[in-house]
């Protein structure tokens, strides 16, 4: 089994290849849509403003090769930006997503003035729904985050998890054979590499 | 809600630990490669590896310890001590760090702190600021005063000042280091930490002087700091992270949970 990262010039790629490599799980990255097309399991990672984003993916023809790959049920996780552009749009550039999960991604925009934007640090995830990939939270458990923006899909069964800074926010979503998370897994301990193993194992 | 973190400090020089007390007395002290992994299995939530290797010959040697840190320690960590270029960063950043800690360089050349902003993004900046109590003047109306070369160069710059155009500038956060309480371990400076903090929106890192759990929750509170660095208290073997984790908890604070999958 090979996880095939995908490189859309968003960073931190390595640091989830130096996670997965940590537990064992052969990874390799790529910027190939063929490759991306043909993978076995995908992680979608990505740090990064949205427009800059969709322009790469565009550009090496990863959007399609992603939504084809979504469509013929290859396991995909998406990380942090890649959490977001599965989404309908985001507000941050105004740019379109690739609308794997009906929905927007959101500015934070707190009333209080001491919630500070980035929301960046550790914080609480509750599980809303039951999924393999998050089966071994326990409450109170938490993760690491750093983002400005935040997915909201349309449909409240798309979201799996929720974490609140000013108000509470979708924090793991998902559909089918598609997974995200808006933390960064491969920086959040234990728990995090967890879910990443949990991912390479997942019969979507 | 964000918890309060507890961020251990590894002084890294020719690739061995070192600690100092006042900036002066720098003993090597282990590897810090072992120690980081072990503050890690501890529930350490953030880690800063500063590199005080005077000349520049141990650059490489840093690098290597980044790399060696980043394959095994799967939390944020960032890396300081002689960064002078956006490609000083990246390098430090391809070798897996989160985040670069600008200090003395950022005070020569204060772009640098827009320019490292705009290549990687504020949150992966971190300024970094060393600072001691000076009477109160004109210049340094707040009485607190920057210096750099790891504490020897006295600037005459204001650190209020400082903090509020380092995050004009694009810093992601502050880290406030007295060097009046550095590895004194009788307690962090609070009042120039809470000055600072209510000065900046950005986080505040309390650094210099940590001793005892009391004294973090002191910085986390009357300070006002969103995290503490700690160095010697966990060098020594005086405290494990758990042991001032539980302390933070139990005084109310809210903190990340150790412990495993």
């Amino acid at each position: 089994m090979m996880i095939t990262l995908v490189d859309y010039q968003a960073g931190n790629l390595t640091s989830v290849r130096r996670a997965l490599a940590a537990l064992g799980i052969p990874s390799r990255i790529s910027a190939d849509a063929e490759q991306v097309r043909r993978a076995e399991r995908i992680i979608f990672p990505g740090v990064g403003a949205a427009g800059a984003a969709m322009t790469v993916l565009r550009a090496r023809g990863l959007d399609q090769a992603l939504t084809e790959a979504f469509r013929a049920g290859t396991p995909i996780l998406g990380i942090c930006l890649g959490c977001q552009i599965i989404l309908t749009h985001s507000e941050e550039d105004d740019a379109d997503g690739l609308n794997l999960i009906p929905g927007q991604t959101l500015r934070f925009r707190p009333n209080d003035p001491t919630l500070k934007i980035p929301h960046m640090g550790w914080n609480e995830v509750v599980v809303t729904r039951p999924h393999p990939l998050l089966a071994h939270l326990r409450r109170g458990d938490e993760f690491y985050f750093v983002h400005s923006y935040y997915p909201r899909p349309e449909r409240a069964e798309d979201v799996f998890a929720v974490c609140e800074h000013g108000i509470v926010f979708p924090a793991a979503i998902g559909r089918a054979n598609l997974f995200a998370v808006q933390f960064h897994a491969e920086k959040s301990g234990p728990l995090g590499l967890r879910l990443l193993k949990n991912f390479a194992k997942w019969n979507a | 809600m964000l918890s309060k973190r507890i961020i251990a400090c590894l002084d890294v020089r020719a690739g061995k630990l070192a600690k100092s007390v006042k900036f002066v007395d720098t003993k090597d002290i282990g590897d810090p490669v072992a120690k980081a992994r072990d503050y890690y299995e501890q529930g350490l939530d953030e880690l800063v590896l500063y590199d005080i290797t005077a000349s520049g010959e141990g650059r490489g040697i840093l690098l290597e310890v980044v790399e060696r840190v980043a394959a095994q320690v799967f939390i944020p960590f960032s890396v300081g001590g002689g960064l002078r270029t956006v490609e000083d960063c990246r390098r430090v950043l391809l070798a897996g760090a989160e985040k670069v800690n600008l200090n003395t360089a950022a005070v020569q050349r204060p772009e640098l702190i827009a320019e490292v902003a705009r290549a990687f993004g504020s949150q992966a900046v971190v300024l970094s600021m060393d600072v001691r109590r000076v009477p109160v003047s004109a210049a340094i109306p707040s009485g607190y005063e920057i210096v750099i070369y790891g504490g020897r160069t006295p600037t005459g710059l204001d650190a209020l000042a400082w903090a509020r155009r380092g995050e004009a500038l694009g810093a992601g956060e502050i880290v406030v280091n007295s060097m009046d309480a550095d590895g004194t371990k009788q307690g962090y400076e609070l009042t120039l930490t809470r000055r600072i903090a209510e000065t900046v929106s950005l986080p505040v890192i309390a650094s210099g002087g940590g001793g005892t759990p009391e004294h973090l929750y002191a910085a986390l509170t009357e300070g006002k700091a969103d995290a503490a660095l700690v160095a010697s208290m966990l060098h020594y073997g005086e405290y494990t992270v758990g042991e001032i984790k539980a302390y933070l908890a139990g005084r109310g604070l809210k903190i990340r949970r150790t412990g495993t999958a």
